[in-house]
């Protein structure tokens, strides 16, 4: 029961994590691969505070928020100027920079040796322990998550992040500031990896900086991309489908070591198999070629 | 010249030395239809361009009801009043058209995320009223029916009668429309045409670059002739036709 309520768990927090990406990749065509450093800032704010000065929960997730915020402005100051293939390589920059500073900054984060022991939360007197308690905590902020989501894309916003995907020079000459919704979204984007990173740290209590690298980050847009981007609900069924299928393979009776391996070739394998056969994804209705008013 | 909405005064572009523009100059008078013409790379598309902030000029002046426009990025020149069509036909091909035109709208407050969440009411409203405002549009040249199918599954003549209504929508007063009749069928081309010819009425001042020098005749209530980024002839559409310059330039 337990161990059902973990992969539940974390599906709920890789539901976070792939539809804000998918509010970056699916919607407004920026397809960034730092959502896993943004994911880690948010779980490291949230373990230093917790562990050094004991601030209240609210408290320590709003920083995460923020600061994870203020980071994906000053990320999108550059990188935002630059499209398509270049906006991917400063993305990734930044992923391997803020990857390396995680595990180099070893008064603050630990280093490679990570922060054990991140305490429960507790939530106005609501100590959150058991799985179920987790899974109803992570589950509320998934929901909250796929609201916003859900209002933005429906949004008039939204259907300026669709026209910035599709021809920015349309955009601009309809009077929108491209260059204003590309910065929001990259914004609201990370704010949101944020908060999945801080039910991480929370749950497993023990944080190190291989669980934020660039391969978290493909992991989170294969999710984006498998499951259909550019639509509400594919990053649901692309995690539900990425992160019960390696559950599946236990089942098989590989032995471990050989396990993971199999994971790694099967995440692969499907990401080639979807860009071949059905780029959009299972939901998508675009895939990622680019649109022809593109120049 | 007085009274004109636009202005442009020596304008210059240069392109790795070719001159795109050269000290060119004009003036759009108010709910008048200006026609350019002149061959391929003669500059009149580097002028939209320029005007509409998508490329920098090298010098010159341009101002729209005093502003200048010279430096704005392209989507303030839009909100200040002055849009345009491409030669190259620019749409969200795989939006629906009703959402083409949404787009074109200006001021939309569901367009301000705080407003999409803590406005909430006052942003579907708006949004009502600019999906009637948008169907109108549709509605008057005959594309409502397929309000709902995406902007691709257009043919090429519907495609560019799409253009020309967005353009319309983003409420400027002066539309720069560049080629919108070049390669469509003769009855969507006296579609658009009559489209164009009604835009005075409605208060908007029009540009329009055309190769189609009968279509030039029809609607234009003077004509520029452009060569190597220079006027080289302008006034009435008789005027221009029968200058000898022009003359021979479309006889080469």
């Amino acid at each position: 029961m337990e161990y059902l309520l973990h992969i539940l768990i974390l599906i709920c927090i890789y539901v976070i994590l792939s539809a804000s990406l998918n509010l970056l990749a699916g919607y407004a065509g920026l397809l960034s691969i730092a959502h896993a450093a943004f994911y880690g800032v948010g779980a490291y704010v949230v373990a230093v505070m917790a562990l050094n000065w004991h601030t209240p929960w609210w408290v320590n997730v709003v920083c995460a928020v923020v600061l994870s915020g203020l980071l994906g402005a000053l990320v999108g100051v550059p990188s935002l100027r630059i499209r398509d293939d270049y906006f991917v390589i400063a993305t990734f920059a930044f992923q391997v920079i803020a990857f390396s500073v995680l595990n180099n900054w070893v008064s603050l984060t630990g280093g490679p040796m990570g922060l054990p022991g991140i305490p429960h939360p507790v939530i106005l007197g609501w100590q959150v322990s058991t799985h179920l308690e987790f899974l109803l905590l992570v589950g509320f902020f998934c929901a909250l998550t796929l609201w916003v989501c859900h209002r933005i894309v429906r949004s008039p916003f939204g259907r300026v992040l669709k026209a910035v995907r599709e021809d920015e020079v349309f955009a601009q000459a309809a009077g929108k500031n491209v260059a204003a919704h590309k910065m929001l979204v990259f914004v609201i984007g990370a704010g949101m990896a944020a908060v999945a990173g801080a039910m991480y740290a929370h749950y497993i209590s023990f944080i190190d900086p291989t669980s934020f690298t660039v391969m978290e980050s493909i992991f989170i847009l294969s999710i984006v991309i498998i499951g259909g981007a550019g639509s509400l609900w594919g990053p649901v069924l692309g995690t539900v489908v990425l992160v019960t299928l390696p559950e599946l393979l236990r089942f098989v009776g590989l032995p471990s070591s050989v396990a993971a391996n199999v994971r790694q070739m099967l995440y692969g394998g499907l990401l080639v198999a979807f860009m071949m056969w059905r780029p959009q994804g299972f939901l998508g209705q675009y895939s990622f070629e680019k649109g022809s008013g593109r120049e | 010249m007085t009274g004109a909405l636009l202005e442009a005064e020596g304008l210059d572009k240069c392109f790795d030395g070719v001159k795109a523009l050269a000290d060119f100059s004009c003036a759009v008078q108010e709910r008048k239809i200006l026609g350019l013409i002149g061959p391929n790379g003669a500059g009149k598309t580097t002028l939209f361009n320029v005007l509409t902030g998508f490329i920098p000029s090298d010098g010159g002046k341009a101002t729209f009801k005093g502003t200048n426009l010279l430096r704005l990025p392209p989507y303030r020149i839009a909100r200040a009043g002055v849009a345009r069509t491409f030669q190259n036909l620019r749409l969200i091909r795989r939006l629906s058209m009703l959402d083409n035109v949404l787009l074109a709208f200006q001021n939309q407050p569901g367009e301000r995320l705080r407003n999409v969440f803590f406005r909430p009411r006052a942003s579907t409203r708006q949004e009502a009223e600019n999906r009637q405002a948008a169907l109108a549009l549709l509605e008057d040249v005959e594309l409502a029916a397929k309000a709902n199918d995406p902007a691709e599954a257009l043919s090429y003549g519907q495609q560019k009668l799409l253009s020309l209504v967005c353009c319309l929508a983003t409420g400027a007063e002066l539309l720069l429309l560049d080629e919108p009749v070049a390669g469509i069928a003769p009855e969507m081309r006296e579609k658009i045409l009559s489209v164009i010819r009604s835009l005075p009425g409605k208060g908007k001042s029009v540009v329009v670059i055309e190769h189609d020098l009968d279509a030039v005749m029809q609607v234009c209530d003077r004509v520029i002739f452009m060569d190597a980024g220079a006027k080289v002839s302008e006034g009435t559409s008789q005027e221009v036709r029968n200058d000898p310059k022009v003359i021979e330039a479309y006889l080469d």
